[in-house]
């Protein structure tokens, strides 16, 4: 591809980093509207003026699904930004939303060369651009369906990853059908992930290109009760099956109390708000904890957690605080997102952990028994290991706790299937390149098989996935 | 949508709606329940499923905060937006030998498929049903149809045996053959009083508990009980429970936890009268709406 950059290199790392457009933080954190605003056509050309176009494309390399990088940001340097939306297409299908939630910082831009001497290339900013501006204008290039193949495939979870997969099997001219135990589709990007980071609109059109492209939806099926995988396998007439359920059981600390009102897990405090809309009661019927005036602390350092504070921010609490048990370098959480929170208002208490929850006399939340710890010798994961201090217990009042130390897989699907091979922690074994479980014709793939882990991961395994079931239908060997 | 293809009235505030759902209805064991979402802005709520057939579900609903109350004005022809199920671990069917099946008020509709798959497992059956008054006593007749023995009690005495349902229990309890099993459904102090009936001669006996649930397929939590000091999701690890293990406290507490909330909806709801959800429904519907 030609260059269409004008400017030398020197030139070009004169530019600096564009800034992001933002709602000011004193107005979003009383809307859930999204915080991120988006680049205009002129800064994102301004932005991509600074890509070298370097000949070793490591940004390429920092992409989980390889997309094109260098090429599309050329698309956008000539102003063909359908072009550059389906040159991202061609490797990944959920641009608008990768855009938003992908942790660039350490995929792409991570391995952007202009970050070892200043800011990388803001890849992330023009993905959502790029994107964006084709679902504005209404022309998404949906690519053409193969000739039909009379084969049929069930996608059993509507999240990233069985989203893409079945994009990619009705492309290659399979019957797909997405089996979906919610009433919405979508997965963690609709129950999960806030509207205030990732608008539904965006997460709907997507699946509305995807009922264009000819998939089916099937909302309100939960597979391991409503029907079974040997169903599905049997009198259904499906000839694979690909199991995207995700990690969607919660953990819990186990600690004393956990029982008590006013106590969530993350999963419960975002679905409320996220696909139930209590932030709008009595608007829509489901309720939640009224937290306007009371201190809210949310427990854990990931995503997850600074969705959660975030969430009880706009909910109107009086405070809104993070405990996590390491220090804010170990937390896992994006970089964007803690400093969103910061802004907002959220405190960070670092290296606290709960020990109980204390409640009055009514069973109601009042208080947080912690301890302080301190980070002792690298643990397997390579983060200092926290141990508690003796003698540091206190108690932070506190009037609702939202639990974000992590998720498991749901083992609905497994226990209805005896014969699918499981890891101790419930996840399902599968292949890591063809996806194959040890049941023939099913495969699994995203965070059933990984464990909690990222969109654009998921997305990768539905690909993966997608390509192995199409051989495995064209040539029916296993 | 999912089409109510029956609707009628048991008893004041009571409703049976027998509604198309062949997936569920060929699944359906008893015990199991299904997640309802009446309208698009409406909350998920679960209710028992009372019976199947080859293509519809029956479900029996007490009309008590806004979403049974509007479900409860909905008839035949109209339509539910969600049904998902069946849900839950079924019943745990057994020969006991004599099996006392206690259903307080809508509790009743909830313990009749059980105890009719007891029945069917070769129990002596005996059922205990309880009501505060008269009008309010549900599923009779149908209980009587495969029951060996069926007693009935009312708060004031209107029908049956003044009293409660665990002074007929006690009497059983300590006749010269007293039950092998007990499943008692319905207000927790009536789950928490049976349980301490038959604590102490150590009769086998199982509660189905109501917590707040949101997904009903293990994901938030929400549903959370205490059983023998431990934390279970009942959505997935019952509805049914040891009553000798399970802490009613906790239950009873986390059940108000949105009470506000719930007041403040059916304060709302009586003020604005249901017919706006109706005609949403219909209009999703042309023309399946039959006149009330
Ligand atoms: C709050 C939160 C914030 C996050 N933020 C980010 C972020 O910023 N960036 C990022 O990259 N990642 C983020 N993640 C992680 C990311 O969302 C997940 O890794 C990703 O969604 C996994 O995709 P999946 O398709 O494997 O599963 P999911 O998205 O979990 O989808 C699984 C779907 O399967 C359905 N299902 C489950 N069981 C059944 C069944 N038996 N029958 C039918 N359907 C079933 C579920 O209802 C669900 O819709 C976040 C996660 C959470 C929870
Ligand atoms: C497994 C199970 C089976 C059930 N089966 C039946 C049945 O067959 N017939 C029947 O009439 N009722 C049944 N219930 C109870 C029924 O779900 C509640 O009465 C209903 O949710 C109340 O909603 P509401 O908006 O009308 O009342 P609200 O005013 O919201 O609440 C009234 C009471 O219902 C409880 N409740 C509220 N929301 C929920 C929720 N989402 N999930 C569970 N409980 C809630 C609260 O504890 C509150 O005390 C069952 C409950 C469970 C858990
Ligand atoms: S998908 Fe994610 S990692 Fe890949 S280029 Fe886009 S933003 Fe970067
Ligand atoms: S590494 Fe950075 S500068 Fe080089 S091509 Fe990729 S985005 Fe452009
Ligand atoms: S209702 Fe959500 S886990 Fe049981």
């Amino acid at each position: 591809m030609t260059n269409n950059n004008p400017l030398p290199p020197k030139e070009r790392m004169k530019i600096p980093r564009q800034r992001m457009p933002e709602q000011a933080s004193a107005e979003r954190r009383v809307n859930f509207a999204e915080v991120n605003l988006g680049l205009s056509a002129a800064l994102a050309h301004q932005e991509a003026l600074r890509c070298l176009h370097c000949k070793s494309h490591h940004c390429f390399t920092g992409c989980p699904v390889g997309v094109k990088v260098k090429d599309f940001i050329e698309l956008v340097l000539a102003g063909d930004f359908l072009g550059a939306a389906a040159k991202i297409r061609e490797d990944n299908v959920l641009p608008a939303v990768t855009g938003r939630v992908c942790p660039q910082e350490e995929q792409c831009e991570g391995c952007c060369v202009l970050g070892k001497n200043g800011e990388p290339l803001a890849i992330g900013y023009l993905e959502r651009f790029v994107a964006d501006y084709e679902r504005q204008s209404g022309r998404v290039g949906l690519p053409p369906r193969a000739p039909l193949t009379g084969k049929r495939v069930a996608v059993i979870g509507s999240g990233p990853a069985g989203l893409s997969a079945a994009g990619d099997l009705v492309q290659r001219g399979h019957e797909v059908t997405v089996f979906e135990a919610l009433h919405e589709l979508g997965g963690v990007l609709i129950y999960g992930i806030p509207e205030f980071r990732l608008p539904k609109d965006i997460v709907r059109q997507e699946v509305e290109n995807l009922t264009r492209m000819g998939v089916e939806f099937r909302t309100n099926v939960v597979v391991g009760r409503t029907v079974t995988v040997d169903e599905l396998l049997g009198e259904r007439g499906y000839h694979a099956v690909f199991i995207a359920t995700g990690a969607g059981l919660p953990v819990f600390l186990n600690i004393p109390g956990e029982h008590l009102c006013g106590v969530y897990s993350a999963n419960e405090f975002l679905t409320r708000v996220n696909l139930m809309k209590a932030n709008q009661f009595p608007a829509y019927d489901q309720p939640i904890y009224d937290c306007r005036g009371k201190d809210v602390a949310v427990i854990g350092g990931g995503n997850t957690a600074l969705d959660a504070v975030r969430t009880a921010v706009r909910l109107g609490a009086k405070t809104a605080s993070i405990a996590y048990r390491r220090s804010e370098v170990e937390m896992p959480a994006r970089v964007e997102e803690v400093k969103h929170a910061r802004e907002e208002g959220v405190q960070f208490v670092m290296l606290t952990n709960p020990t109980e929850f204390l409640g009055d006399d009514r069973g109601w939340l009042t208080g947080m028994k912690c301890q302080q710890m301190e980070l002792g010798a690298p643990d397997k994961s390579g983060r200092r290991r926290p141990v508690p201090r003796a003698g540091s217990d206190f108690v932070m009042p506190v009037q609702v706790a939202v639990v974000a130390i992590g998720n498991q897989g749901n083992p609905l699907v497994q226990s209805a299937t005896p014969d699918l091979r499981t890891n101790p922690l419930g996840y399902i074994e599968a292949d890591p390149d063809c996806l194959k479980t040890s049941k023939r014709a099913v495969f699994a793939g995203g965070d059933i098989v990984t464990g909690g882990a990222t969109v654009i991961l998921a997305m990768g395994a539905g690909r993966r996935a997608a390509q192995a079931i199409h051989d495995y239908l064209s040539h029916g060997t296993w | 949508m999912y089409r109510i293809i029956e609707a009628r009235f048991l008893a004041p505030e009571v409703k049976l709606f027998r509604l198309e759902a062949p997936d569920i209805a060929r699944k359906q064991q008893a015990g199991q329940f299904v997640i309802v979402r009446v309208h698009d802005h409406g909350e998920r709520i679960p209710l028992t499923i009372a019976a199947s057939d080859a293509t519809t579900v029956t479900l029996i609903v007490q009309g008590i905060g806004k979403t049974t109350r509007l479900l409860n004005t909905l008839e035949a022809g109209d339509a539910v937006r969600d049904l998902v199920g069946p849900l839950g671990k079924p019943s745990e069917i057994h020969y006991y030998g004599t099996a006392v099946v206690i259903g307080g008020g809508v509790g009743t509709a909830i313990a009749y498929p059980t105890a009719k798959a007891l029945k069917y497992a070769g129990n002596r059956v005996i059922a205990i049903l309880g009501a505060r008054t008269r009008d309010l006593l549900i599923l009779e007749a149908e209980m009587r149809e495969f029951c060996d023995e069926v007693r009935v009690t009312t708060d004031d005495g209107s029908y049956g045996v003044k009293g409660l349902v665990t002074d007929q229990l006690e009497a059983l309890v300590n006749s010269p053959t007293p039950p092998d099993f007990v499943l008692a459904i319905g207000p927790i102090p009536m789950m928490r009083a049976v349980a301490e009936v038959t604590r102490a001669p150590g009769i086998q006996t199982v509660v189905s508990l109501n917590p707040i649930m949101v997904d009903g397929t293990g994901m938030c939590g929400g549903c959370r009980v205490v059983v023998d000091g431990r934390s279970q999701f009942a959505c997935v690890d019952g509805p049914e429970f040891d009553a000798h293990q399970v802490d009613f406290k906790i239950l009873s507490a986390r059940n108000a936890m949105y009470r506000a909330a719930e007041q403040q909806a059916l304060a709302d709801l009586n003020q604005h009268p249901p017919e706006l959800h109706r005609c949403r429904l219909a209009d999703a519907q042309p023309g399946a709406v039959t006149p009330p």
